[in-house]
């Protein structure tokens, strides 16, 4: 493999620059990138590894090898363009690729990377990514070499199971601060609560003394009560784990490494729609302007077109992004924004609408600065654009457990959109107690919206590793259709309490064995 | 780049085996490695091993689609729940493809010899196959995306083509169509007989085993005739003929008496499948006991009627604790040098890989 020579041709070098000269003269701002020509076999890896070339070992990275070749082999999926967001930016080129093909992936790269540096969701990813994917695979190797490769997997499963609570806005913000809490204090001095004004003759009678004592000893009681822990529900399940759960040190690295990673790869995942709509929006530029010679003209079509296509029904996140960002530059440009916009009714004016603004062009950076999928989409969707996309939502029939369309009124898409996306579609979920009933368990609390539980086999698969980690009782807070429903795991029994009234402490409905 | 992929690869296999880490098997989807599916397509389903993570249950699932609605995308997660990162594509799949070239991959990938079948020199027929284009045709031929091409390059040529009404209109000399070769093919007929022993012994693992290898055994026959029928026959201390599904549930208890099922076997062959017309393959399948004293039966009527007849016999034997595999030695003893008879041994699902191999690997 090392002999291969994996850096540009002089003629992809030419071009690079050409379309590096192309991508500044828009006003893209890019780390300095660095293209990498390699054979399938060898970006099939790379991409099985997430885009970097060195990560621990572990078989979900097989597995996805197995995926991209088996799919290349029968001809069904190819990989086109892979980028890493990092300083300077990595990106791939696949060598069987015609020119044309190659053109097109580095435009696309150049505006990704114009993204990465740009969009204030990646200000905190770490830039230096290459490097420290290398040092956690050697930290993990160097764990495996004293603990054995079966204990470190199994732990990287376990941890696996659960990489998904995090908190992804916790780089950017910090939640519930300590000075909240010093506001309580304030009312510390108890003075003589609940006495009341009376002459002096009258006092032992108005206030009795023993009343007066045990109120006070009641208060009293009450703030020396143990604060809660954590203090407010901590979204970052992880952190919590981190900080408080009884791990053994290489425990301990293992689960701070795959937090870590995945708090990296979140923004990516927080910017599909965005990022790809941004990159192919400059690629068609790019391409359409500058750099197509005419001979390449139908391949770059048919390129371009299919991935942008819609699979019948489906919602493509590069169409969607691309369609949204041109519909901003229009909008902007002819002024079609704001409250006269808006409360226009006439439909002639309407249809003329242009205060030749111009603003197009600054408006969509200003937006790839600023947006992620969610703010994109609720800022941007506009009925139009439903309509003349032919949007529709669709939801599960429960009856016939098929899906069917449910609506093409624009709130219920955009609602259905940007439930999609909220925390890319997972649970949000917070430790609210971790010392639950005084022993130590720890309380999860799914935040549901509406009826929409978790899937109880998974949760209790989940809840077993988070068992083997917290090593005491753990229970998750959820909906099983319209009630709320507790599941509790001990270390050997599976439980499952219905939270009618909560005051009440219900008897556990149903127990399960666990499995295995 | 170190090429440290493999072992994780390696890793992965080991773990969708069972070999280490049992405790993942359960969470494998996709066991089942092959489907038969309606018509002529199969899904080659992928393993994947998916970690169990707090997420929605399907109630009130749902997106958003775009189009006419008539064809909801079925997303391998409605929730759009997605792993991070921005390699394009990486989504369960489904391979769809016809048997034929299933068959084709799986000949190349365990190198098994072709089919020679009987009197191919004599029985030659001229079978079409599309695989070209041309310029004329009937209308029912014409190739739309070949066309529409060519047509979008003439018109961007002649500069007739407009951005702004972006139409296409194929003229005569744009028009393609799909023709054929005619490629010589054996015209021929094949016959597949099974024959199982459902004496008490066979466990229900052995027979999982023997579907899935009866399947792989189907496929490449089939690859190599037009026509193929199929007969089931079960025996304990008597014979009879059942249909496929039977074939592989039922399970009865009793002596074993071969002889009876290799009678059938004759009498089949010799009222509906002349050898002259019908290439003959017979699979049985058996634990290696048998009642002693019908031995001799056995090897009578498999020298005198069957053997001569047939393609091929293969015999497979499943290993199992408490039989003796004793018929497989006769046979071995009385048939050395007997090229059509084969036989195979199978214990566990691991084998099926090396039994077809033993099976098909002779080509005849």
């Amino acid at each position: 493999m090392s002999w291969k020579n994996h850096r540009l041709n002089p003629d992809l070098q030419c071009l690079q620059r050409e379309i590096e000269i192309y991508a500044s003269s828009y006003g893209l701002d890019f780390f300095p990138t660095i293209f990498e020509v390699l054979d399938y076999d060898e970006i099939t890896e790379v991409a099985a590894l997430g885009g970097f070339p060195m990560r621990y070992p572990h078989w979900r990275f097989g597995m996805e090898f197995d995926q991209f070749t088996k799919g290349y082999q029968y001809g069904l999926q190819k990989i086109y363009e892979m980028v890493i967001n990092n300083n300077p930016c990595y990106a791939y080129l696949l060598r069987s690729n015609p020119l044309v093909d190659q053109k097109l992936v580095m435009a696309h790269v150049y505006a990704h990377n114009d993204f990465f540096k740009n969009n204030c969701y990646f200000t905190h990813t770490n830039r230096n990514m290459i490097d420290q994917m290398a040092k956690n695979a050697n930290r993990i190797k160097e764990i495996i070499e004293t603990e054995g490769e079966n204990a470190v997997e199994s732990f990287i499963d376990c941890c696996l199971s659960l990489e998904n609570l995090i908190d992804i806005h916790s780089d950017v913000i910090q939640r519930g601060s300590i000075d909240d809490f010093e506001l309580d204090k304030a009312g510390d001095e108890i003075s003589s609560p609940g006495r009341l004004p009376s002459k002096a003759y009258l006092d032992p009678f108005v206030n009795p003394p023993e009343l007066l004592k045990s109120e006070f000893d009641y208060i009293k009681q009450k703030q020396n009560r143990p604060k809660r822990f954590p203090e407010q529900p901590e979204r970052d399940v992880l952190l919590f784990l981190l900080n408080n759960a009884p791990l053994r040190r290489w425990q301990h690295d293992i689960l701070e490494i795959i937090r870590d990673e995945a708090c990296y790869f979140a923004p990516q995942g927080q910017t599909k729609i965005i990022n790809e709509g941004w990159a192919s929006y400059w690629h068609s530029i790019i391409m359409t302007r500058h750099c197509l010679d005419s001979s390449e003209l139908v391949d770059y079509a048919e390129r371009h077109s299919g991935a942008m296509a819609n699979a019948e029904g489906q919602l493509n996140p590069y169409k969607l992004g691309i369609e949204l960002f041109r519909d901003i530059e229009m909008r902007w440009n002819l002024g079609q924004f704001g409250k006269s916009w808006e409360e226009c009714n006439d439909r002639e004016k309407l249809s003329d609408w242009d205060q030749y603004l111009g603003l197009g062009q600054k408006k969509i950076f200003e937006v790839r600065r600023i947006h992620n999928d969610i703010t994109f989409i609720d800022e941007f969707l506009t009925p139009e654009f439903c309509h003349r996309h032919k949007l529709f939502s669709f939801g599960l029939n429960d009856e016939s457990g098929t899906y069917e369309v449910e609506s093409r009124e624009f709130p219920q898409i955009k609602q259905r959109l940007l439930f999609s996306l909220t925390n890319f579609g997972q649970p949000i979920i917070h430790v609210s107690d971790g010392n639950y009933l005084n022993r130590g368990e720890l309380y999860l609390t799914h935040r549901t919206i509406g009826s929409l539980g978790l899937r109880f086999d998974y949760a209790r698969i989940a809840l077993e590793n988070l068992n083997r980690i917290w090593q005491r009782p753990v229970h998750i807070e959820t909906m099983d259709g319209e009630t709320p429903t507790l599941l509790s795991f001990n270390g050997s029994e599976h439980t499952e309490t219905i939270l009618a009234d909560v005051s009440i402490k219900a008897k556990p409905q149903k127990i399960y064995r666990r499995e295995g | 780049m170190a090429r440290h992929i493999e072992n994780d690869l390696n890793r992965f296999r080991l773990i969708v085996r069972g070999k280490v880490r049992s405790e993942l098997r359960k969470y494998i989807t996709e066991e089942d490695m092959i489907g038969r599916q309606a018509g002529e397509y199969i899904a080659i389903p992928i393993p994947r091993i998916e970690i169990p993570t707090f997420r929605f249950g399907s109630r009130n699932s749902g997106g958003v689609g775009s189009g006419t609605g008539d064809h909801i995308a079925q997303g391998p997660d409605p929730n759009g729940a997605g792993r991070a990162g921005d390699a394009p594509g990486s989504h369960i799949m489904e391979v769809e493809m016809a048997l034929e070239e299933l068959a084709d991959l799986f000949g190349d990938e365990l190198k098994l010899p072709r089919i020679q079948p009987k009197g191919a020199e004599k029985l030659l027929e001229m079978k079409d196959k599309y695989n070209s284009i041309r310029n004329t045709g009937p209308a029912g031929l014409r190739n739309f995306p070949k066309t529409y091409r060519q047509a979008l390059k003439r018109q961007l040529a002649t500069g007739e083509y407009q951005p702004s009404d972006p139409r296409i209109v194929p003229i005569r000399e744009d028009l393609r169509y799909r023709s054929w070769t005619s490629l010589p093919s054996p015209r021929s007929a094949a016959v597949i007989i099974y024959l199982m022993d459902v004496s008490g012994s066979m466990t229900d693992e052995h027979k999982a085993i023997l579907r899935q290898q009866a399947f792989w055994i189907d496929l490449w026959i089939k690859r190599h005739y037009k026509e193929i029928d199929r007969r089931f026959i079960i025996h304990d201390a008597l014979a009879r003929e059942v249909d496929e599904s039977l074939f592989f549930q039922i399970r009865e208890s009793g002596g074993t008496r071969i002889s009876s099922g290799y009678r059938i076997i004759s009498d089949i062959i010799s009222q509906n499948y002349p050898e002259t017309e019908w290439n003959i393959y017979i699979m049985q399948f058996s634990d290696g006991d048998n009642w002693g004293e019908d031995n001799p039966v056995c090897i009578e009527i498999l020298r005198d009627q069957i053997l001569p007849v047939v393609n091929q016999f293969s015999y497979v034997q499943a290993q199992t604790s408490y039989s003796s595999g004793e018929f497989q030695k006769l046979l071995k003893s009385t048939f050395e040098n007997n090229n059509r008879l084969v036989m195979s041994e199978i214990t566990t699902r691991d084998d099926i890989e090396r039994s077809i191999h033993e099976i098909l690997g002779h080509g005849q």
